[in-house]
């Protein structure tokens, strides 16, 4: 028997964090809200580090039921918690770098009237994210699901009086909804045909099926249907329109939330269901092809971009592509160990990104940038570092677990490999082009317009020049730095993959001659990337004149692509306006107003005509109501004469 | 000997009369008058009984029906009185006041 | 034809008369008249019931003094004759038809159980002495009852009729006003 751990302290901590600020925030001190919005993450990612601590000693997977929940005949589900190797992953990932972003936020936030609702939220994010990674039920991994879609709403409309962050949050929160029901409906097959939604005993009721080869059977079915769910939160084809929205939000927001741990759910609750998956090769081929065709359309729109937030959330999902394309070959510790490295330097860049952002008085347009590498050198060091491991640049962590991936999907697939590989180079040519144009050349933006041309609400105090940011929020700059540095050296060898063991499997023997094919593959990993970084050198240092003339002669097609093919004004035209449509004339004009409205409007006046009509019985005029009197005895007699003849 | 539905047809004559006076007529006073008539139609029926049936009853019960009657007549008229010193006219569609 | 019926169709000829004569005068004075001619007739009639004392208390009461009231009401009031004025379409449609309904059922009726039982011509003599026989035993209540009821009606009639004061603060006695 394992000692209790007392788990719940680390959801809950955040959630009295975020009940203390949201609640009496209001009228603390900027300190004070600093304070309880770092101490509780900080006590949660403490607590978190103690618990991998003993994790060694432990016998796994370890359970500690907090409450009773749902028990009827047939179905249990508890508030229990659940850790093994995968939730410990995700736990350390998410407190980590949650806490790091929470310190971050202290600087970026500072000047903002929502400073307590903010860390509120964050907390509250922190609370669900926790407790969708620690829950053993798929109910309770649901509710954390669905709230880390409310924060992450509450978040994106952080500055809810503009209407283009209002939008975004509702985009967000409607597209989550359409994946969520898909995975609903999963949820209700798996309650259907295993009475249950415990991660135990649903796995061990599907371990002894047959694999479905055929296609056409329930696991399949679940599995897609519980893909639907992660394309949504994990903004995969067709459902990944909301999260370029996203970027309306605080970059904090988008580092932690669109790019560490949210989006990551949907990774991780395929990861989680792989048994499942296992059993289903048609559900993991429809994961792969969707992984890989993001993963690919995705890079392919950020070339095009000029606002920096939106190239790194086209980044993301991309980098999400490549994770589902892992799990979709099978190779789920890879997905996993992405999703960890990702989640360091891409949370960096976006970090680093708020930094620039911050410098240059919020601008966020790339082309208003330049040359930002002699006023804010830490962000320039700390953004560089992440790029290079973005573009997969060995030794960083970047190179170590895209090449897994590539290397495990060349074993299934030849196809699946040269799209990834394609997609490697234009992901170092967008990131590389980034840097860049933020970093290197001349300023571009004009320093006097410091007072009025405020774009940003957040950044309204003067500035001169482009100035380096608080040290606050440098240093997890440089943390994350140094992730993005060693982070990778953990899969060397397989070490993360043995770690992972236990849950996914043992992974299979790598034979000698395929033990060449991976060093070539690596070589050629390596080359693209570093074609891409010379292409972007090409373009926007040494030639920079030659982008525009590239992209004229490409004329409609680039176009095309700068607008993000006009996948939104095709979803605008296909499903928006039909429904909004529909809803105006049929359920507005027709349904509320004629029917509802109608009826009762015209109750009304039935009764006010009927008694306008009996009304006129009060004339007040006597010989009427004789009338009625001889009237009305006529009638009793004619019915006691009837009566009595009877 | 005159049969008893004859009696009865005369009291309902009596009291038809009576009925159609209270609906046909204008003035408050025939009205009233009205209903004295149809008070005597059913005093005739009540004797006519009274007669066939051996119960002395029905002629007390006449008797009372005429105190009665004499009563409400008093009073009525009063409030006729009193209406006319109001509303300047006996005609009964003018005294229309107690209508919505 | 009987005697008793002879004298029978004299009376309710006169009644009869008289009420339509009372339906067709304008002036109320002549209604008036008329309901006196008939009250008379009535009278007849109990005697030919052999309602003695009903029949003086007809006379006495009903037609001399009722009728006296409503006489002097009319000369009292000036009462002229009626005017034309919009009358109640509810009591010409509804309430002739629904009288007329009424008396044809009811005397349907009483046709279907006609000729069987006669009423001889004094059948049930009632003197004074019976009357009063059961008047002060069996029907003691009603009949102290009817004298307050008189003693309401002529207070009421008191008030109702009086002239209202020529001050509105000198309010009638508490109770009295219906």
């Amino acid at each position: 028997m394992n000692p209790s751990l007392h788990l719940w302290l680390i959801p809950i901590l955040p959630l009295a964090g975020a009940a203390i600020n949201g609640f009496l925030g209001k009228k603390s001190s900027r300190q004070g809200v600093s304070v309880v919005g770092l101490l509780f993450p900080g006590a949660a990612f403490a607590w978190a580090l103690w618990v991998a601590a003993r994790f060694s000693s432990l016998s796994l997977p370890y359970q500690e039921f907090f409450a009773h929940w749902i028990r009827i005949s047939g179905f249990t589900a508890d508030f229990t918690l659940y850790l093994d190797q995968l939730s410990l992953v995700m736990l350390l990932v998410v407190t980590g770098v949650g806490f790091l972003i929470h310190i971050y936020s202290i600087g970026y936030m500072w000047d903002d009237p929502g400073y307590y609702r903010f860390f509120a939220y964050l907390n509250l994010f922190l609370f669900f994210m926790l407790t969708l990674v620690l829950a053993n039920n798929y109910l309770l991994m649901f509710i954390g699901w669905e709230g880390v879609g409310l924060a992450s709403y509450l978040l994106i409309g952080f500055w809810f009086t503009k209407d283009s962050a209002a939008s975004a949050g509702k985009k967000a929160f409607i597209v989550n909804r359409i994946g969520d029901f898909g995975f609903l409906i999963g949820l209700f097959l798996l309650i259907k045909h295993f009475g249950s939604l415990n991660f135990d005993q649903v796995f061990e009721a599907v371990k002894p099926l047959s694999v479905e080869t055929a296609g056409a059977g329930v696991l399949t079915a679940i599995g897609i249907l519980l893909m639907v769910g992660a394309c949504g939160k994990s903004a995969q084809i067709p459902l990944y329109v909301w999260l370029p929205d996203a970027m309306e939000g605080p970059t904090p927001v988008s580092a932690l939330i669109h790019a560490a741990t949210m989006v990551t759910a949907g990774v991780y609750m395929v990861a989680r269901s792989h048994v499942i998956f296992e059993h289903a090769p048609m559900a993991l081929t429809v994961v792969a092809i969707i992984g890989t065709l993001t993963a690919f359309f995705a890079a392919t729109i950020g070339i095009a971009q000029t606002d920096i937030k939106k190239v790194l959330a086209y980044s993301t999902v991309s980098q999400l592509g490549y994770m589902f394309m892992a799990c979709g070959v099978g190779a789920f510790s890879a997905g996993i160990f992405h999703l960890m490295t990702h989640a360091f330097f891409k949370g960096l860049l976006f970090l680093g990104a708020g930094s620039a952002i911050h410098a240059v008085g919020g601008e966020q347009d790339m082309r208003k940038m330049g040359g930002l590498k002699s006023y804010i050198l830490w962000t320039f060091l700390t953004m560089s570092i992440a790029t290079l491991a973005i573009a997969g640049i060995p030794p960083l962590a970047g190179f170590w677990s895209k090449d897994e991936i590539l290397w495990k999907a060349y074993q299934v697939s030849k196809v699946y490999w040269a799209i990834g590989i394609i997609t490697a180079f234009i992901t170092s040519f967008y990131m590389f082009r980034l840097l860049f144009m933020t970093f290197f050349g001349d300023y571009r933006g004009t320093q006097v317009d410091a007072h009025g041309h405020v774009t940003r609400s957040h950044d309204a105090h003067a500035h001169g020049e482009p100035h380096e940011s608080p040290m606050v929020m440098v240093v997890p700059l440089m943390i994350l730095a140094v992730l993005s540095l060693v982070g990778g050296l953990v899969g060397i060898g397989n070490r993360f993959e043995d770690f992972l063991a236990p849950v996914f499997g043992s992974p299979e023997a790598v034979e000698a001659a395929s033990h060449g094919t991976e060093m070539l593959l690596m070589g050629m990993s390596v080359a693209v990337a570093l074609l891409g970084w010379w292409l972007a050198y090409l373009l926007y240092c040494k030639r920079p004149e030659l982008p525009q003339k590239i992209a004229d002669s490409l004329g409609d097609f680039y176009q095309a692509v700068a607008h993000k093919y006009y996948i939104d004004e095709l979803y605008a035209a296909l499903f928006v306006k039909p429904l909004i449509d529909g809803s105006t004339r049929i359920l507005w004009q027709g349904v509320d107003r004629k029917i509802i409205d109608a009826t009762v409007d015209d109750s009304a006046d039935a009764a006010r005509h009927v008694s306008d009509e009996v009304r006129h019985m009060q004339s007040g005029n006597l010989r009427s109501y004789a009338g009625w009197i001889a009237v009305g005895s006529a009638v009793v007699i004619a019915y006691m004469i009837w009566m009595g003849v009877r | 000997m005159v049969p008893l539905s004859y009696y009865l047809m005369l009291s309902g004559i009596l009291f038809a009369c009576g009925v159609a006076g209270f609906l046909i007529k204008r003035n408050i006073i025939t009205i009233f008058m009205s209903i004295e008539l149809m008070l005597n139609g059913v005093n005739l029926s009540f004797v006519a009984f009274a007669a066939h049936w051996h119960a002395l009853a029905g002629q007390v019960f006449v008797f009372f029906v005429m105190v009665v009657a004499a009563a409400e007549a008093a009073v009525g008229l009063a409030i006729i009185i009193a209406v006319y010193r109001t509303r300047e006219t006996l005609n009964i569609d003018q005294v229309n006041l107690l209508k919505l | 034809m009987s005697f008793h019926l002879i004298l029978f169709l004299a009376f309710g000829a006169v009644c009869v008369g008289g009420a339509i004569n009372l339906l067709a005068q304008t002036h109320p004075i002549n209604s008036a008249l008329s309901l006196i001619a008939v009250m008379a007739a009535l009278a007849g009639e109990y005697l030919l019931l052999g309602a003695e004392f009903v029949a003086a208390v007809q006379v006495i009461v009903y037609a001399g003094a009722i009728m006296v009231l409503f006489v002097f009401v009319i000369m009292l009031l000036n009462a002229g004759v009626e005017e034309h004025t919009k009358g109640s379409r509810v009591a010409i449609l509804f309430g002739v038809p629904g009288m007329l309904i009424g008396g044809v059922l009811l005397a349907w009726v009483l046709l279907r159980h006609s000729g069987t039982e006669s009423v001889a011509i004094g059948a049930l003599p009632g003197p004074p002495k019976e009357i009063a026989q059961l008047l002060f035993h069996d029907f003691l209540l009603p009949f102290e009852v009817t004298s307050v009821l008189i003693l309401i009606a002529i207070m009421g009639a008191v008030v109702l009729a009086s002239k209202p004061p020529a001050s509105r603060t000198e309010s009638s006695p508490a109770g009295k006003v219906d």
